[in-house]
């Protein structure tokens, strides 16, 4: 069964439609990428599925469950959409860590927060914060960051606080990890070490949904590639039926540069 | 000049007096306005469109005229009017009266230093704690507050310090500040008259204190500089 499920999923701001009858799936384990170019509701169609948009139309279904249908449209307080958000971590274009926290506690805070609403958490206080600890800096460590935990976000690298921002999110176990053009701030050099992290997480079968600009990476990581153009899914199958196949001129347009270079 | 040295201590110990009362009205000011203008400054940010307004026209109100008129009539009012002079007789009276008027009069002001810092954190600091599933007064308590705390404490000390002046206001309703107290003696009192030099004594009061602060302040702000 797929993890995700979106099926016709509109959005308009103002008069203008983002997003046109948008529809996919995603099978646990599989790392898909949407391309396009800007202005094509990548951005949108990602924050939608977290909840910070809300669709006009459509359904997201995770693991069979619905989260959000327009024809059902009751039961969205803040509360159940907090829920519903914790299904999908975001990593955001510009990091958005938070500045008066260290890496480490740019990781924590979230957990812990959570771990509040336990029941058991005045009682075994200490106990679940050394382990939230503990797997924040097993998290830190996996995205190459054991000597930076006690570090500010002003003090790091682009690359390194956007692998902060991945061990961020990835510390809530969501079921689905989004990153919203994860590289597009950073240089050359810093964009190699975070799509390389990247790449060790689709190796370790994490479901990801990655808008990108970098076309060697979605072709040669994704399991699945959507091509989206002024709202609409135009192009989608496995990145060799779109990088080498594609049916529409436009995407053959879009790709020309990457393809010829 | 014998004749100075003579009356320094009835006239120190006169203008202590008075310089506790300054104090205390700006230390209870700053307690009710810090907290209060958190309020107004939600007030005028709500997505509830009348309390946005009359907010806002309320601060216009505020900020809009004179502190000293904003004593008198909150301090006279009641009494004139209603013939109810809610206030209470005496200087504890006078200085109910005086402390509302400067927690009102300061709460606007700062209400809007503080809508300022908070619309300044970047809105993506606020969807970053969303996606990771906290509660919107987890994000203002344990993401914006000190973000916000930190871009505003140069214009807060600003206010701060027009604040230990303008409580020299409250001499408008006889409040026994220190202004009072040192004008005391140029009209006569405890054997003294005529005596303009007590004056000047106030203002070295009114520098030293704005000194002390000025130092406070700017610690705060230094101490505030581990994170960008």
């Amino acid at each position: 069964m797929a993890i995700l499920e979106v099926e016709h999923i509109c959005k308009s701001f103002e008069k203008t439609e983002v997003l046109k009858d948008i529809s996919f799936s995603l099978e646990e384990g599989q790392v898909l990428s949407i391309i396009g170019s800007s202005g094509s509701g990548k951005t949108t169609l990602l924050r939608c599925l977290n909840f910070l948009e809300r669709p006009d139309s459509g359904v997201i279904r995770v693991c069979g469950e619905t989260l959000y249908d327009s024809r059902n449209p009751s039961p969205m307080q803040e509360s159940e959409i907090r829920k519903k958000r914790l299904h999908f971590g975001l990593v955001f274009q510009s990091f958005n860590l938070f500045p008066q926290y260290t890496a480490l506690e740019n990781v924590m805070l979230a957990k812990e927060l959570l771990a509040r609403e336990q029941p058991d958490y005045k009682a075994r206080k200490k106990e679940i914060q050394g382990e939230i600890r503990t797997l924040a800096e097993e998290f830190l460590r996996q995205m190459g960051l054991s000597d930076r935990m006690g570090s500010y976000p002003h003090q790091l690298s682009g690359g390194q606080c956007q692998r902060v921002a991945i061990a961020r999110a990835l510390a809530l176990k969501p079921d689905i990890l989004c990153f919203d053009e994860p590289t597009s701030a950073l240089d050359p050099e810093l964009t190699g070490e975070v799509l390389r992290v990247m790449k060790e997480l689709a190796d370790q079968k994490t479901t990801m949904i990655i808008v990108t600009h970098e076309m060697a990476f979605a072709r040669d990581v994704a399991s699945h590639v959507i091509f989206m153009d002024d709202g609409y899914i135009l192009e989608q199958g496995t990145p060799k039926q779109v990088f080498e196949h594609s049916h529409e001129e436009r995407t053959r347009q879009f790709l020309s540069r990457f393809t010829q270079g | 000049m014998e004749l100075i040295l003579e009356q320094m201590p009835i006239v120190i110990q006169s203008l202590n007096v008075g310089f506790l009362q300054t104090l205390k009205l700006f230390f209870v000011t700053l307690l009710g306005a810090v907290p209060l203008g958190l309020i107004i400054a939600f007030g005028s940010m709500s997505r509830f469109r009348p309390l946005g307004y009359l907010t806002k026209v309320v601060v216009w109100i505020i900020r809009g005229t004179p502190l000293m008129i904003q004593l008198l009539i909150i301090y006279y009012f009641p009494g004139l009017v209603f013939g109810k002079p809610i206030w209470g007789g005496g200087e504890a009276g006078r200085f109910v009266a005086a402390s509302v008027s400067f927690i009102f009069n300061y709460a606007c002001y700062f209400s809007e230093i503080y809508r300022g810092g908070i619309q300044s954190v970047p809105v993506g600091q606020e969807e970053a704690g969303l996606v990771l599933g906290m509660t919107r007064s987890q994000i203002f308590f344990k993401i914006t507050l000190l973000q916000m705390i930190k871009r505003i404490v140069p214009p807060m000390s600003n206010e701060i310090i027009t604040l230990v002046k303008d409580t020299s206001l409250a001499r408008i309703i006889a409040l026994q500040e220190i202004i009072w107290a040192g004008q005391a003696f140029m009209k006569g009192s405890q054997g003294i008259s005529g005596a303009i030099w007590p004056m000047f004594f106030t203002a070295i009061y009114y520098l030293i204190f704005s000194g002390v602060l000025t130092v406070l302040l700017g610690r705060l702000e230094k101490k505030l500089d581990y994170f960008r």
